[in-house]
């Protein structure tokens, strides 16, 4: 396929991610933006066009969410939109940037995800009811939750594989969100404490499942050549996909992601990677639950389908693993900002990929790695691989 | 391109200026649940008050009518010769109308459960609900989302057998809530 431009990532920004935030959401994104400009010693004007990611406007109860953050994104008159994808949002953020400077229309491109989730009383997962089918699903009072029960009963009944075997994803990624400076719930926790915890909607249980957040992410995109100018270790964005599948969810085998397969595919031929579980030195797939970093490991084919939990059991996803999966501590220990979750897990890839990790750092050099996000109705997977 | 202001024709040295994460503080002020409970920060509320009348589509509103009736009714596609419900005007694989509509027996199998301890609201309920995807007899592995009943937790299986238990047929309002739920059936 033909790519104008080779597009790079020459600078991130996050805020702390809470369950409430003092900061509106525009003084979040301000944060994260100041920051990425910050880190990588440019100004807002340096930045031609600016791409933001959001999960639901029913969240703030604000509609027009894209302009309600535009000050806060840098974007004052500047070529500014907002995409939305559900949970795939903060993967897709950067592939909605990515188009910009891959065109050649712009030479940077300031990528910007935001969630402010906490708003919502009493919880946001009464703004969730509204993505059902409003004929009939709705009538019956689901809850997000219940369907992520389904497809984790699904997938387990598959591959008979036990509970343990997904807690002990709980535990790692809690564990190593300890060393990550933004953190939410970081915690040592026993896979004990996970299988006691309370059954919210079997089989998932209170520590299967990550928090309702407040946070931001950004990230600076740039052209090769620009690129260079700004830094001498810019990390390159050589593969991005997308894929969503039918929303008539109840009619599709849930126990595998054909979908996010499907993104990464795209993802991986436009980085010539024909064996990702050799060619990707580490990912950061999406995790809002335990069971979802398995599921979407075997849907990114960085092991056959089922294998992934006992991957996890041997200690291959470790950090300091032949396959170290969310080193950052993902969405289970950083927290889960919807869009911002997401553009975390690229923000992790970048710092990984300059030995800037500090303690999270995974030794031996990583070179190539793989970032992904899911979400709507459990049907879309993006996907983007980045290499220094 | 490149914006009116644009300067990219930096130094080296000013290259030198990057600083990671490791040495950033992320910005934010937490705050507690007590703090916005006890009115230690200041907060605005606003309580939406709007009322939707949703069409219910076409092939929907043959599915309401058809519960209403005491039938699950599919759609087939003459394309791919598909079986689905809840049934569509089109058909999403070969993109074509498929107002064919099929009357399906409500007999079907679990294809996937869960053992649900809370509401939509995440209030917690001590007796618990157990939505399933019910795949209805007839599809081409085709279901819809809907309850389990008269059964205890640990007798619940994949691929279990289940029947309609129906609302008395006057008290029908052409709803997904006129079928009970599915409870547990011999073949």
């Amino acid at each position: 396929m033909f790519v104008k431009k080779r597009v790079a990532v020459v600078g991130a920004g996050i805020t702390k991610f809470m369950r409430r935030a003092q900061e509106t959401g525009k003084e979040l994104v301000f944060e994260a933006v100041r920051q990425a400009l910050d880190s990588s010693n440019m100004r807002i004007e340096d930045i031609e066009s600016v791409a933001l990611g959001s999960a639901p406007d029913a969240f703030d109860g604000v509609h027009m969410k894209g302009e309600y953050l535009l000050d806060g994104a840098g974007a004052w008159r500047k070529p500014y939109s907002r995409n939305f994808v559900g949970g795939g949002t903060g993967v897709f953020s950067p592939i909605h940037g990515w188009f910009h400077v891959a065109s050649g229309l712009f030479d940077t491109c300031m990528v910007v995800a935001e969630e402010k989730m906490s708003t919502c009383l009493p919880h946001p997962q009464t703004a969730f009811l509204t993505i059902f089918d409003n004929m009939i699903e709705r009538p019956l009072g689901p809850n997000l939750i219940w369907i992520f029960a389904l497809e984790m009963q699904r997938y387990m009944q598959t591959h008979k594989i036990p509970k343990e075997q997904i807690a002990q994803v709980a535990v790692k990624n809690k564990r190593n969100a300890l060393d990550h400076p933004s953190a939410q719930i970081a915690k040592k926790v026993t896979l004990q404490d996970v299988l006691d915890s309370e059954v919210l909607a079997w089989p998932v249980q209170r520590l299967d499942i990550s928090p309702v957040s407040d946070g931001a992410c950004a990230i600076i995109l740039a052209s090769e050549d620009v690129a260079r100018k700004i830094t001498d270790s810019p990390v390159w964005i050589d593969g991005v996909g997308w894929n969503l599948d039918t929303t008539y969810w109840t009619n599709r085998d849930l126990y595998f992601p054909r979908y996010v397969a499907n993104a990464a595919n795209m993802a991986y031929r436009m980085a010539g990677i024909s064996n990702p579980r050799k060619q990707v030195d580490f990912a950061e797939p999406y995790d809002p639950f335990d069971y979802k970093e398995l599921h979407h490991m075997e849907g990114l084919r960085l092991c056959r389908k089922g294998e992934a939990p006992k991957l996890t059991a041997e200690g291959v996803t470790e950090r300091d693993g032949n396959m170290p999966i969310c080193p950052s501590g993902g969405l289970l220990g950083v927290g889960n900002p919807i869009a911002a979750a997401g553009l975390m897990k690229v923000c992790e890839l970048f710092w990984q990929l300059r030995g800037e990790a500090g303690k999270r750092q995974i030794p031996g050099d990583p070179r190539t790695a793989v970032a992904q996000a899911w979400g709507d109705l459990m049907q879309i997977g993006t996907v983007v691989v980045m290499r220094n | 391109m490149g914006g009116p202001n644009a300067n990219w024709n930096r130094s080296r040295d000013e290259k030198l200026g990057e600083k990671s994460l490791s040495k950033l503080e992320p910005s934010g002020v937490p705050l507690k649940e007590d703090d916005i409970e006890k009115q230690k920060v200041l907060t605005v509320t606003y309580h939406p008050n709007t009322k939707y009348a949703w069409a219910t589509g076409v092939a929907v509103g043959e599915f309401l009518k058809g519960l209403k009736a005491g039938v699950i009714t599919g759609s087939k596609c003459d394309e791919c010769g598909r079986i689905v419900v809840p049934p569509r005007l089109f058909c999403e694989w070969c993109f074509r109308r498929t107002e064919n509509w099929v009357k399906l027996p409500d007999t079907g199998s679990v294809n996937t459960f869960s053992v649900s301890y809370i509401t939509a609201d995440t209030t917690r309920v001590k007796e618990p609900l157990i939505p399933a995807v019910i795949e209805i007899d007839g599809t081409s592995g085709a279901g819809f989302l809907h309850f389990i009943g008269g059964v205890k937790p640990d007798q619940l299986k994949i691929g279990m057998r289940v029947k309609a238990s129906w609302v008395d047929a006057s008290k029908r309002q052409g709803s997904i809530t006129d079928i009970k739920h599915f409870a547990p059936s011999e073949r």
